[in-house]
């Protein structure tokens, strides 16, 4: 009995989940501001994963998942650039990028 | 000529209510030019009306079928029930006919007489203007085909007499007047605009000619009960309007307005209004026997109950608003006992010399600077010699010597109390004769006979103001000749202006003795008291003699304080319970109560927002994952497409 070792779609799922999870928890429980952002960056990917995982073993002759990959990594790009420019602004107010100390969205 | 005035009638209000516009709009700050243009178009509509009427009373066919032109005004589609169609137009018939004569004839009596007493205010020709409108209602009133195109007109009589009263807005009294008469008369308007809003209901149409045909056999249509209702309901109207018992309060304090308004509009026009309207609606009320009932009985009480108030006061125009009341009591009852004719007759008479004896009052307040207690006047005749005998002819037709008018007209209502076995109403009737003989006598000798006071210096009018009062006087003396039972049967009064069919007066030979006698003794009582006894002591003594009586007539029976008592207990009490009510009820708790739950759930609410990015985070997660638990259980093969589309 040879014990046959593939690669399945549940195996990419589980792994996303798990990246998913982590970077969940990053972002509810870290205090530095760009852990948080960090944390953003490793949701991102668990769901890239998932689209190509998906696109791969569901559709697999067209592209549709990939090209949504690309894209995600784009606008992330974008996005790591705004967060970290108003991180940068908030430090230079408040000497911190502690965030619970930001919360004047409060009332 | 006569051709197109009747069927132009329509010229008739509308003439005047151009004058009303021309002058507020254009020739307002031109005082002359306003009279002219107001008394021009009055004049001319006069014309039209005397032409119009010539026509009517020349053709003996619009007796028995109207004269009606008329023009839809709107008609309303109503789910379910018959079709709101309403006409606008004129009805022409002798009844209307001799109204719009006498309106607009009177009316433009006064309108002359005005420029005289009118002179130098400064509300000169807001005054015409005014005039011109109030004219232009009346006329509308008395010429309408539709009782919903009357209730218009009614209500804006009703306005100008509000207007008219306040006119000097400077007089605090003047103010409250004004606004007691309207107060007093939108409640009774209450009831007639119930009564016609239950007879458009039941009938489904307001049209005068349609309606009489439909009430006449109104069986078809409700029971006698519902119609007697209708009636009482309508009824309600002429009582605020004409000044009846318990509504006549206003009429008297509308005396504050210029005397030529109170002769126009309450004495001579607005306040016959209501009688007219009865009159209209005799159809409505003759089918029901109890409402005549109550309509004679509300006359023959207010004529005698109002006569009762004015043998002791001391106000002359206060004197003749009473009587005015009295005598519109007179032709209530000639209603209510069923005779239109007598009714009319009387109307038509009554609006000659009680305008005459008002223009007569206003004269004299002019020359003595509106000093208006009777017992400081005296002498006036010497110096005011057409005022004077003009206002004795006055006297004369009011306590129904013969042959001046009023004493033909008032013998007929009596005469008709008595036919109809009215008995006590003609006994009634009898007793205010007497005594509107004795106070109007004791006016006249009060005010026109006697020693001249020396601080008085009274002087005769100017000719504007003394022209119309000889033509009223004229009319006065004669304006009766047209109802006498020697009349020629062709020309007489009775075979034009009837209900059901024309009946020639007999002359009750009986009752014309009667209240000669009466008339002759109120008159000779007055002249004993105030004429030959030139101190008056007896009069005083009887005065002390009956003081409880006397008070209580001088001080009109406190019906104003019962009002003021239930207003300030009654309904200021009501007012005050619905306060609290407010207060406590609507606003604590409906308003505020509802404010204090929002606001403890805002408070409430306010924790959760802690301004944390992390916390809403979290929130934000678990209710995604909520709603996935949730989709997943109620609905499992969403949950297979969440987990990957994985079957």
């Amino acid at each position: 009995m040879q014990l046959t070792l593939s690669v399945s779609l549940t195996h990419y799922l589980v792994l996303s989940a798990i990246l998913f999870g982590i970077g969940l928890f990053g972002v509810l429980v870290k205090k530095n501001a760009i852990s948080v952002l960090i944390c953003i960056e490793l949701m991102l990917n668990a769901v890239n994963i998932n689209f190509i995982a998906i696109s791969k073993y569901v559709t697999p002759g067209d592209f549709i998942g990939q090209i949504f990959a690309i894209f995600v990594i784009t606008v992330a790009a974008a996005e790591v650039g705004i967060g970290l420019a108003i991180i940068i602004a908030i430090y230079r107010n408040r000497l911190s990028v502690n965030l619970d100390e930001f919360d004047w969205l409060k009332w | 000529m006569v051709e197109f005035a009747m069927q132009h009638a329509w010229l008739v209000p509308l003439l005047p209510a151009l004058s009303f516009v021309i002058i507020v709009l254009l020739t307002r700050p031109w005082q002359k030019l306003s009279a002219l243009v107001s008394i021009a178009c009055m004049v001319s509509s006069c014309v039209i009306a005397t032409l119009a009427a010539y026509g009517i009373f020349t053709n003996h066919e619009f007796t028995e079928k109207p004269l009606v032109y008329a023009a839809r005004w709107f008609s309303l589609g109503l789910p379910g029930a018959p079709d709101l169609v309403v006409n606008v137009g004129v009805q022409l018939d002798p009844t209307s006919a001799m109204m719009i004569f006498m309106v607009s004839l009177v009316a433009s009596l006064i309108q002359i007489y005005s420029v005289g007493y009118m002179e130098g205010d400064p509300g000169f020709s807001v005054f015409f203007s005014y005039l011109s409108l109030f004219a232009s209602s009346m006329l509308l009133l008395v010429i309408s085909s539709n009782l919903l195109q009357m209730f218009v007109a009614w209500e804006l009589v009703g306005l100008c007499s509000y207007l008219l009263i306040g006119f000097y807005t400077h007089k605090i009294s003047a103010r409250e007047a004004a606004k007691k008469a309207f107060v007093t008369c939108r409640v009774a308007d209450f009831g007639l605009l119930l009564g016609l809003l239950s007879l458009q209901i039941v009938f489904g149409t307001l049209d005068m000619v349609e309606l009489s045909e439909k009430i006449h056999h109104f069986q078809e249509y409700t029971t006698a009960g519902v119609l007697t209702l209708i009636a009482v309901l309508v009824f309600i109207g002429p009582i605020g309007k004409s000044g009846q018992f318990p509504l006549h309060v206003w009429l008297p304090d509308a005396m504050e307005g210029p005397t030529p308004v109170s002769a126009l509009i309450h004495a001579a026009t607005m306040v016959v209004a209501g009688v007219y309207l009865v009159g209209r609606t005799m159809f409505l009320f003759s089918q029901v026997p109890a409402a005549m009932e109550l309509v004679a009985v509300t006359g023959a009480f207010t004529a005698l109950f109002a006569a009762s108030i004015a043998l002791t006061q001391r106000e002359i125009k206060r004197i003749l608003a009473y009587s005015t009341v009295s005598q519109l009591g007179y032709m209530m009852l000639a209603l209510g006992v069923g005779s239109l004719t007598a009714s009319m007759f009387h109307l038509w008479t009554h609006a000659f010399f009680k305008a005459l004896m008002f223009l007569g009052a206003g004269s004299v307040l002019h020359a003595l600077h509106h000093k208006a207690d009777v017992w400081e006047m005296g002498g006036l005749i010497k110096k005011m010699p057409v005022t004077g005998w003009t206002f004795v002819i006055g006297g004369l037709a009011i306590a129904g010597i013969p042959p001046f008018a009023g004493f033909w007209s008032k013998d007929e209502i009596l005469s008709m109390a008595f036919n109809s076995g009215h008995y006590v109403l003609f006994a009634m009737g009898a007793i205010t004769a007497f005594m509107t003989a004795f106070y109007m006598w004791r006016l006249i000798f009060l005010a026109f006979f006697g020693d001249e006071k020396p601080e008085n210096h009274p002087h005769e009018s100017p000719v504007f103001m003394t022209a119309p009062l000889v033509v009223l006087a004229f009319l006065a003396t004669v304006g009766g000749l047209v109802g006498t039972p020697w009349t020629p049967w062709d020309i007489n009064w009775a075979n034009w202006i009837w209900f059901h069919e024309a009946h020639h007066a007999e002359p009750n030979y009986m009752v014309m003795l009667g209240s000669v006698i009466l008339a002759g003794a109120g008159i000779f009582l007055a002249y004993q008291l105030y004429y030959v006894d030139k101190a008056r002591a007896k009069a005083h003594a009887l005065a002390d003699k009956y003081r409880a009586l006397h008070t209580l007539s001088y001080n009109k029976f406190y019906i104003d304080e019962i009002y003021l008592w239930f207003n300030h207990s009654i309904v200021d009490g009501a007012a005050k319970l619905f306060f609290l009510f407010d207060i406590y009820i609507v606003d604590g708790i409906i308003i505020n109560g509802i404010a204090a739950v929002t606001r403890l759930f805002g408070e409430g609410a306010r924790i959760s927002q802690t301004g944390r990015l992390q916390n809403y985070a979290l929130v934000f997660f678990l209710g995604v994952l909520a709603v996935a638990v949730i989709l997943a259980f109620t609905n499992p093969s969403s949950a297979g497409l969440m987990l990957g589309g994985v079957k």
